[in-house]
């Protein structure tokens, strides 16, 4: 438990995360008139995968044709998990949001043919402004200040949050009258680009009030970089062709489509070599002014990508851009639990994506669109409390890593936790090629290692957030486990090697939930789609 | 990873610190950040893109450069035309025109599988 709290405030609503998802709640939140506060572990601007990357964005021209082809195209892939009208006013809020970046945050987007192309971002430009967009808009913002724990009234109404300024060595507290939780996936600190901040905090502190997950078992996202480098671009890897460590083709291997068979010469011998060879000219001048960040591995090692053959790696990404995530349960995008709000990665995606992978524009649609509604939701809520909202009497809800239900443990916690994550969940043959037989065993271990941390672990208050981190980082495999577990078919990205098969009797969505004991929840069946296929 | 923090190119104006998001710099003692936490840093680049004075420089490792490593050589980097070259790439800074103007990737099409070689040994797509 934290120790005394010299800093304590209020806000109608506080925004944790400052990423794509937590600026536009922010901002949303701001214009409805509420008095916002967003706190970011890290720095709002530069935390998170897409300030440091760049991205796509489902941008889509309100046509009935090209929007009804935007949403078919993905929908196979995703098993057919996806909402129709969850997509269609996705991309009704996305289009509307990044005409409002063109318009009011000044974004300087490409002009191609004479009109702004306006189908992706560039990462530090963009979140950049909207960090100056928010401060324009009232917004105050507290960097390098991780939320610690929910702080809930006596009806168990989500009120606050208690955290740790870390470039202040002090604790704080603020009394909210909403919460909106945009604090990311989780990648499980693979080092992909931007994603060591993602690890999976909000879902743990929802958990801890009472919130359940979907999706879970859509997890398995792992991209591709060049061995022992941290920028992940898998599209670009689209024009390579891969090789055997000797230089042989590695026939079947692919970006999309073959990323398996990487991923089973890596376990093999440890090696796979790749080479861009299929850009001409022209593309290879386009991707260095489309991504200069992809360049930056190569030009500073030395490596010419386009006709040097060099090694890569598979860099795990979790629910970044796998679609599991917290369980949304309104439009506004409320949780379960009142005075709690969800949005970008910290939310499932399914409804949006299905089972196949949100990267590359659907993940940032949804980020500005959840992001909105979020925002809008928590600041009606905050309003609706009225003066209520600031005489309630405040619990912690945290328990793992900041309420220790035992004696303290021997060992650093921490330590251990990175020891469990490398051998359980990062490996290929766990997390990637699942088999029942495998996840098992992986399951049961990090349910000791979660056991152990409920118990003993605690910190000083400046050790709590690392704590708090690592117990939010089993938690998250051990649901994406359990979701695994409980598809007993292969959907979307969720395959089983002993299940190859879709199953119609499976076409529905699961929930999961518990921090103890897991349980999980099949929701109802949705109606049968035709030609269902498995993503590959 | 980190690697240098140019104590003839800084001006002390503590951005890196704010920005880096996952804490890596701490203040020394004469106002130019040091290196605390190099093992957080995630290889991100984003203390180089706001980085006023161009003073630092990530080698693109997941792991610490060895000793030894021209990725740790300022004079080497600074010659190279290393040390400031994502600022510049990303059109940051006076005078220059941002990168996100003309950021139009290719279009990408279906990925590309690799084929099987031939019995002679060429690659041919299915």
């Amino acid at each position: 438990m934290t120790g005394t709290t010299p800093l304590d405030l209020t806000a109608d609503v506080v925004i944790v995360g400052g990423g794509p998802a937590g600026t536009w709640a922010a901002l949303t939140a701001a214009e409805a008139g509420a008095d916002v506060l967003l706190l970011d572990k890290g720095y709002c601007g530069t935390s998170g995968p897409t300030a440091s990357g760049g991205t796509g964005v489902w941008y889509v021209q309100p046509e009935p044709a090209a929007r009804e082809k935007a949403m078919a195209s993905r929908e196979k892939l995703g098993g057919y998990l996806q909402d129709r009208r969850w997509m269609a006013r996705t991309l009704d809020q996305t289009y509307a949001n990044m005409n409002r970046l063109a318009t009011e945050a000044r974004y300087p987007f490409p002009v191609v043919d004479g009109r702004p192309h306006q189908r992706g971002l560039q990462g530090p430009e963009y979140m950049r402004r909207m960090r100056s967009w928010i401060k324009r808009a009232g917004v105050r913002i507290l960097d390098h200040s991780p939320v610690t724990e929910l702080l809930v009234d006596n009806a168990g109404t989500v009120a606050g949050v208690r955290g740790h300024r870390r470039q202040h060595g002090t604790d704080y507290r603020v009394r909210a009258g909403a919460v909106v939780l945009a604090t990311g996936g989780c990648a499980f600190l693979s080092k992909a680009l931007g994603c060591d901040v993602a690890t999976g905090d909000g879902a743990l502190y929802a958990a801890e009030v009472g919130a359940a997950m979907s999706g879970m078992e859509f997890s398995t996202a792992y991209a591709i970089a060049p061995a022992f480098t941290s920028v992940t671009k898998t599209a670009y890897y689209g024009f390579a062709t891969f090789f055997h460590g000797d230089g042989t083709p590695l026939a079947g291997a692919g970006s999309q489509g073959g990323r398996s068979v990487i991923a089973r010469e890596l376990l093999r011998t440890g090696t796979v070599l790749c080479q861009i060879d299929q850009a001409t000219p022209e593309q290879q001048t386009q991707m260095r002014i489309g991504q200069p960040n992809f360049f930056l591995t190569f030009d500073r090692l030395g490596i010419n990508p386009f006709t040097d053959k060099f090694p890569v790696t598979l860099l795990l990404e979790g629910t970044v851009r796998g679609t599991g995530g917290i369980r949304i349960a309104g439009d506004d995008c409320a949780t379960s639990v009142p005075g709690l709000y969800v949005a970008g990665d910290a939310a499932t995606r399914e409804l949006v994506c299905g089972g196949f992978t949100g990267g590359g524009s659907h993940n940032s649609a949804w980020a500005m669109s959840s992001g909105t509604w979020a925002g809008g939701g928590a600041a009606r809520f905050a309003a609706a409390l009225g003066a209520h909202a600031s005489r309630r009497r405040l619990v912690g809800a945290g328990g793992a890593g900041i309420r220790p239900t035992g004696r303290p443990a021997a060992g650093d916690a921490w330590d251990e936790v990175q020891d469990v994550l490398r051998r359980q969940v990062h490996p290929y043959d766990k997390n990637y090629l699942r088999n029942g037989d495998r996840l098992r065993p992986a399951l049961a271990e990090l349910n000791q290692v979660w056991d152990r941390l409920r118990a003993g672990a605690a910190a000083d208050p400046a050790g709590t957030p690392r704590l708090r981190q690592a117990s939010a980082m089993v938690a998250h495999a051990r649901w994406m486990y359990t979701g695994a577990l409980a598809r007993t078919e292969s959907r979307g990205m969720a395959r089983r090697e002993e299940f190859p098969e879709l199953d119609p009797a499976q076409h529905r969505r699961l929930t999961v939930g518990g921090l103890d004991e897991l349980w999980v929840r099949p929701e109802q069946l949705l109606p049968a789609r035709p030609e269902l296929a498995v993503a590959s | 990873m980190i690697e240098i923090v140019s104590t003839s190119r800084c001006v002390t104006c503590d951005v890196c610190i704010a920005v880096c998001p996952t804490n890596v710099f701490d203040r020394g003692p004469d106002g130019v950040p040091v290196i605390a936490r190099q093992s957080d840093c995630q290889t991100c680049f984003m203390c180089e893109a706001h980085c006023p004075a161009d003073a630092l420089f990530v080698a693109p490792l997941t792991h610490a450069a060895p000793d030894g490593s021209p990725l740790r050589d300022e004079a080497h980097l600074t010659e190279a035309g290393l040390l400031g070259s994502y600022r510049k790439e990303i059109g940051w800074g006076r005078g220059r025109k941002p990168g996100a103007r003309l950021a139009v990737g290719p279009e990408l099409g279906r990925a590309r599988i690799t084929p099987a070689p031939t019995p002679q040994g060429e690659l041919t797509d299915a």
